[in-house]
């Protein structure tokens, strides 16, 4: 069962994509061919065991990493060419937000440094804070909230300059299961208001399979895909769903993915 | 309240110890007199005279004070004897030289951080030039300011910079490095040129740093600008001050001045703590 938004033109797509890294242990390959495309306003998760790559493939996307074989674009242009248009919003494992400004002003700041009006400044971040149900915690220092609210401030701040693409690397991995739970629900919520495209990082199948219209399975040494699988459960999806034989099915056969590609290690 | 109890007895067990380290150190030159005049002096009067003596070698800690005392408030401020004329003359220089220091070190880090020639090759410099003698240089450049015509303020400012700059070229340096991969990624995604990088989280992230160097930069500039004092002979400052009194044997002077000295530098540094406490609870960070 295929989305209708999948079929438009491709927001990212690898070819051939290698990634390799020399070390004084020699060399060590983050990633070896990889071939992947991602259609607008699909979800698509990463999953596999530490060192699959799956970080790094979401790094090359960002222009954080730079392949070092192969094709890829995004947005129809380069990776670096993306990132200097400002094509996508990334929220790292850790909040990361600025001791030192208030959570208004952490939403603020890739606006000040894009250059926004202050007066669109203030009205982006007051809708993106709403997005996010933090209305009335803008004036807030970080310490003063809870680690999930100051995830969920870190996504705002992706939010806040409207990018179509967000990519978001292990952005739930700290924080405990009711907590993250309740994140996913609302994230699943804002992807459906936004219908943006969104790469997500993960090594939790529950959440990959609750999320994902697409679950790309990893595995490491090389760092490679060995399995994409379609998701197809609804769009609108409710937490129980997770229950239903369907989600079981899906969460099963990523399972046999990660063990198949993990060899007689697991 | 609780805490200034132990304060005070610390403070009593140097007073005491003082005390006893006067006695002892002075109460050679007053048998001395007593050989000289053939009589014979009981312990109460070498006792009593070594609390009084004009030039002793280590002055009662109550003599230090009346001559603090008379120093500060005993005559016009305006006067050459007073030390809040004096303390006035050291504190310009002190403070010029603290902000040329303070905003050049800065800019090396800034340098240091952004450049990689700079990098690595300022450094060593910055830390050969703290390993000369001041007391060596110091002469030096007022020879060679003089004789390009700057006298007075300027060449005691430049000798308390050339002591100042260091430790903020250190701590700015940690503080500008000190945003982890993840900050500096986050800015990457953003397209963030360097100069917002600096502004936006450099600068910021390194105010912890800052403060603490400023507050050592400080102390070091006041040392600076009394050694800057010292060998041009000048004849105001808490340098001269000192200088005069060794001249003259005037121990009581030179003691009186030293403390002049410390409670200027421990008032610097207080305030220095209450601009650091402001600005830290402005920026969120004072906790």
């Amino acid at each position: 069962m295929k989305d209708t938004a999948v079929t438009t033109a491709p927001v990212i797509e690898a070819k051939g994509l290698s990634l390799t890294f020399h070390t004084n242990d020699g060399p060590v390959h983050a990633l070896k061919d990889v071939n992947l495309t991602i259609g607008k306003g699909e979800f698509v998760s990463f999953i596999g065991p530490s060192g699959c790559g799956k970080t790094t493939f979401l790094r090359c996307i960002a222009a954080l990493e730079h392949p070092t074989e192969g094709r890829l674009s995004v947005n129809g242009m380069s990776a670096d060419a993306a990132r200097q248009a400002r094509a996508y919003g990334y929220v790292f494992q850790a909040a990361g937000l600025y001791p030192w400004r208030t959570i208004a002003g952490n939403v603020k700041l890739p606006l000040e440094i894009m250059g926004f009006s202050r007066a669109e400044q203030e009205e982006r971040v007051r809708k993106v804070l709403s997005l996010v149900d933090l209305d009335g915690f803008g004036k807030k220092f970080p310490w003063q909230l809870s680690g999930g609210m100051q995830q969920r401030a870190s996504i705002a701040r992706a939010l806040a300059f409207d990018a179509d693409i967000l990519l978001m690397d292990e952005p739930f991995g700290a924080l405990d299961e009711i907590v993250r739970d309740r994140l996913n629900e609302e994230l699943l919520k804002l992807w459906a208001r936004t219908e943006k495209t969104i790469g997500f990082v993960t090594h939790s199948i529950p959440e990959a399979v609750y999320l994902s219209t697409r679950i790309v399975v990893m595995s490491p040494r090389p760092g490679r895909i060995t399995d994409v699988i379609e998701s197809t459960l609804p769009r609108e999806r409710p937490l129980d769903i997770r229950d239903s034989k369907e989600f079981i099915e899906i969460a099963h056969r990523v399972r046999e993915g990660l063990r198949a590609g993990h060899g007689d290690d697991v | 309240m609780r805490s200034i109890l132990p304060v005070l007895v610390v403070l009593a067990a140097i007073v005491a110890l003082w005390y006893a380290g006067s006695v002892w150190l002075n109460s050679q030159w007053t048998y001395d007199q007593a050989a000289r005049a053939e009589v014979e002096v009981s312990l109460a009067e070498v006792l009593a005279d070594t609390m009084v003596q004009e030039r002793p070698v280590l002055p009662a800690p109550h003599q230090v004070a009346a001559g603090l005392w008379e120093g500060l408030f005993g005559q016009k401020i305006t006067s050459k004897r007073s030390l809040v004329y004096h303390g006035w003359v050291t504190l310009s220089a002190t403070l010029v030289g603290f902000a040329i220091g303070t905003g050049l070190g800065i800019l090396l880090a800034v340098g240091i951080v952004h450049n990689r020639a700079m990098d690595m090759s300022v450094m060593p410099w910055a830390i050969a030039s703290q390993t000369i003698p001041i007391l060596a240089i110091a002469p030096m450049v007022i020879v060679v300011l003089a004789s390009v015509g700057v006298t007075g303020l300027l060449p005691k400012a430049v000798i308390s910079a050339y002591l100042s700059f260091f430790p903020v070229v250190v701590g700015m340096v940690k503080g500008l490095r000190s945003p982890d991969g993840m900050q500096l990624d986050l800015l990457r995604t953003y397209n963030a040129s360097p100069m917002a990088t600096l502004w936006k989280l450099r600068l910021p992230a390194s105010m912890p740093f800052l403060f603490a160097s400023l507050k050592v930069s400080m102390a070091a500039s006041l040392v600076g600008a009394i050694v800057g004092e010292l060998p041009a002979g000048a004849t105001a400052g808490l340098g001269a001050r000192l200088l005069s009194g060794s001249y003259y044997g005037q121990t009581i002077q030179i003691w009186a001045a030293l403390f002049a000295a410390a409670i200027l530098a421990a008032g610097l540094v207080v305030v220095i703590g209450g601009i650091e406490k402001a600005t830290l609870k402005r920026m969120g960070m004072g906790r």
